[in-house]
């Protein structure tokens, strides 16, 4: 038998990140999150009144560097687009496979059910940064092409050049990507609860909007910093100089504990459950 | 149940059950699958096989019962027992994005002890031998009904197989589709492969099985070699104006009388006894006897028997 050769460690998450990201629906995604800094980029472009003192943060500062379109649009992004997406990859990991039937076929074959569930959450993380990365990328891009483009000034004051920039770029990618890690392990866990991934993605997303609701509500004031959306829009002190690292810390932590308690329950149901689809 | 048992077996099952609530879908089933046997597994639409399958696999847990695959303890032993066996259930499923080609690569890969060096030497042998190397890069939601079971089937063909369990292999193809594929069960059990084949088509059964089992309503009702339940199967019918001695006859030898037997005839299924016996105690008791008829039943007739006439699923 041919037991003893083996097949390269990740050659199912290669698989998986290759299957994710040739299917049409996620370009799909990926391309309109990607028209979301080039929308606002316009939009600012062809009004001249850009600096109204009204709209999203960083909006009224793109007329002056084009640099603030990625800021601009990631800040829009964050409370529904980005979760969109996310929550529809994250809801399509099990219950897809299940409504395939492929999910038969991997469990068969054997891919063994907790390196599956960790492939599928892996991938879905890798999404979410792919998706941030691409807003930013997007941004800098078109808002190079139709602004100028100048050292940046920092909340704090102070001003930075390109290279400090692309570190900062790199590390808002990082904070934003890590705030939807929480949410792809609830889309996880409700994934491997049925076989209509449609469904999964709904509840997963309609999670992400009543815990940005339940955060505007003064009256549950006592539950806010335990909510996965709290520190969505926290990266602001990575603007300033020196970088203050406590929201940072802060968030990653309260999204490993998300990732903890939704991966324990993902693996206590899938486990266990009968695969009879 | 002894390892030596355990070793000369395919498939071993000892009290296996499966509940859904309070349904009984599978009771009490002991299968023997030996090794090198192609095993038809038969039964009615909703009498428990795939659920039975499921639980080999692993795919369900049984509610009680053990089973033993290859001679290790199932489900324990899932990650040394299922990279030996390839399995078709419950019809193919396949990602409809991608092309065929793509679609085994991937579940290919999912099975980490196959060699990621031979895998597309090995995805392209599995697609050729079930004839569906000119359509590989094709996207696979444009196949037909038999081109997705011709893949399905090339899925479980990926490796070479010690078990193949195939639940309706032929089913969704043309007629040389399914003569390709009872050629492909064939040749893979002449190299060794234990095959396990469920099906409804019992022609399909009777010409590519060396056992059968047939299952109805949850249970197992007749498990042995395919001659083994043809040879229980023969039917002895006397034709009589002396109905009542006729019976008292046959019941002295123990045979188990029909209930429905037409006027002026009586019949029996013939197990140990042979018709000559029986000859000879019907002159002996002086029971006038017009016309004695030995007829082996069809398999399908003998799985009506067991599996009763009714057309309604088991529910």
């Amino acid at each position: 038998m041919s037991q003893a050769e083996s097949g390269r460690p990740l050659a199912l998450l290669s698989s998986e990140l290759v299957t994710l990201f040739r299917r049409r629906r996620t370009l799909a995604m990926l391309g309109a999150l990607a028209l979301v800094p080039i929308l606002i980029a316009i939009a600012v472009r062809v009004t001249t009144a850009g600096n109204s003192g009204r709209g999203p943060a960083f909006i009224g500062e793109i007329t002056q560097n084009g640099l603030f379109v990625a800021f601009t649009a990631l800040t829009v992004s964050i409370p529904l687009f980005l979760p969109l997406t996310v929550g529809v990859v994250a809801g399509d990991t099990i219950a897809g496979e299940a409504n395939l039937g492929t999910l038969r076929y991997l469990l068969i074959a054997p891919a063994g059910r907790v390196r599956l569930l960790v492939v599928k959450f892996v991938a879905a993380g890798i999404f979410a940064i792919a998706a941030t990365l691409v807003i930013v990328l997007a941004g800098v891009a078109i808002g190079a092409a139709l602004f100028p483009i100048r050292p940046v000034t920092l909340l704090s004051g102070d001003t930075i050049g390109a290279g400090d920039f692309a570190i900062r770029s790199a590390l808002l990618v990082g904070y934003v990507s890590l705030s939807l890690l929480g949410l792809t392990a609830i889309g996880l866990f409700i994934s491997t609860l049925t076989t209509v991934p449609v469904g999964a993605m709904a509840a997963t997303i309609v999670l992400a909007a009543a815990s940005q609701i339940a955060d505007a509500l003064p009256q549950l004031s006592a539950i806010h910093p335990w909510l996965f959306t709290h520190n969505w829009l926290g990266f602001a002190d990575l603007l300033r100089n020196p970088i203050s690292w406590d929201n940072y810390g802060q968030n990653a932590l309260l999204q490993l504990g998300y990732i903890v308690v939704f991966g324990a329950l993902a693996f206590g149901r899938f486990s266990t459950k009968d695969i009879l689809s | 149940m002894s390892d030596a048992a355990g070793s000369r077996l395919a498939i071993e099952t000892s009290g296996l059950g499966k509940s859904f609530g309070r349904q009984r879908a599978v009771d009490d089933l002991d299968l023997s699958v030996p090794r090198g046997s192609v095993f038809g597994f038969l039964g009615p639409n909703g009498s428990g096989k795939t659920t039975t399958i499921r639980m080999l696999l692993g795919l369900a847990a049984a509610t009680s019962g053990e089973i033993r695959m290859l001679g290790e303890p199932m489900p324990t032993a899932l990650r040394s027992v299922l990279p030996r066996v390839g399995a078709l259930v419950e019809g193919p499923a396949i990602y409809p994005f991608l092309s065929g080609r793509a679609n085994l690569l991937r579940l290919d890969s999912a099975d980490r002890h196959a060699s990621s060096r031979t895998r597309r030497a090995r995805v392209g042998a599995a697609l050729d031998r079930v004839g569906l190397s000119h359509a590989s890069e094709k996207r696979a939601h444009a196949y037909s009904l038999g081109m997705k079971q011709r893949l399905g089937i090339a899925n479980a063909l990926l490796r070479p197989r010690e078990l193949l369990i195939l639940d309706e292999p032929s089913n969704g193809l043309d007629p040389q589709g399914t003569r390709e594929v009872r050629n492909l069960i064939r040749s893979l059990a002449e190299e060794g492969t234990t095959v396990f084949v469920s099906s409804h088509l019992l022609s399909e059964i009777e010409q590519l099985c060396s056992h059968v089992a047939v299952m109805s309503a949850g249970r197992l009702v007749a498990q042995g070699t395919l001659d083994e339940l043809r040879r229980g199967a023969t039917r002895l019918t006397v034709t009589t104006p002396d109905v009542e001695d006729a019976r008292r006859v046959l019941t002295e030898l123990r045979l188990e009388i029909e209930p429905a037997a037409s006027d002026g005839a009586v019949a029996a299924a013939l197990t140990d006894v042979l018709p000559e016996t029986v000859t000879a105690a019907l002159v002996a008791a002086g029971v006038r006897v017009r016309g004695i008829a030995v007829a082996g039943e069809t398999l399908e007739e003998r799985f009506v028997a067991l599996t009763g006439e009714g057309f309604d699923v088991a529910g």
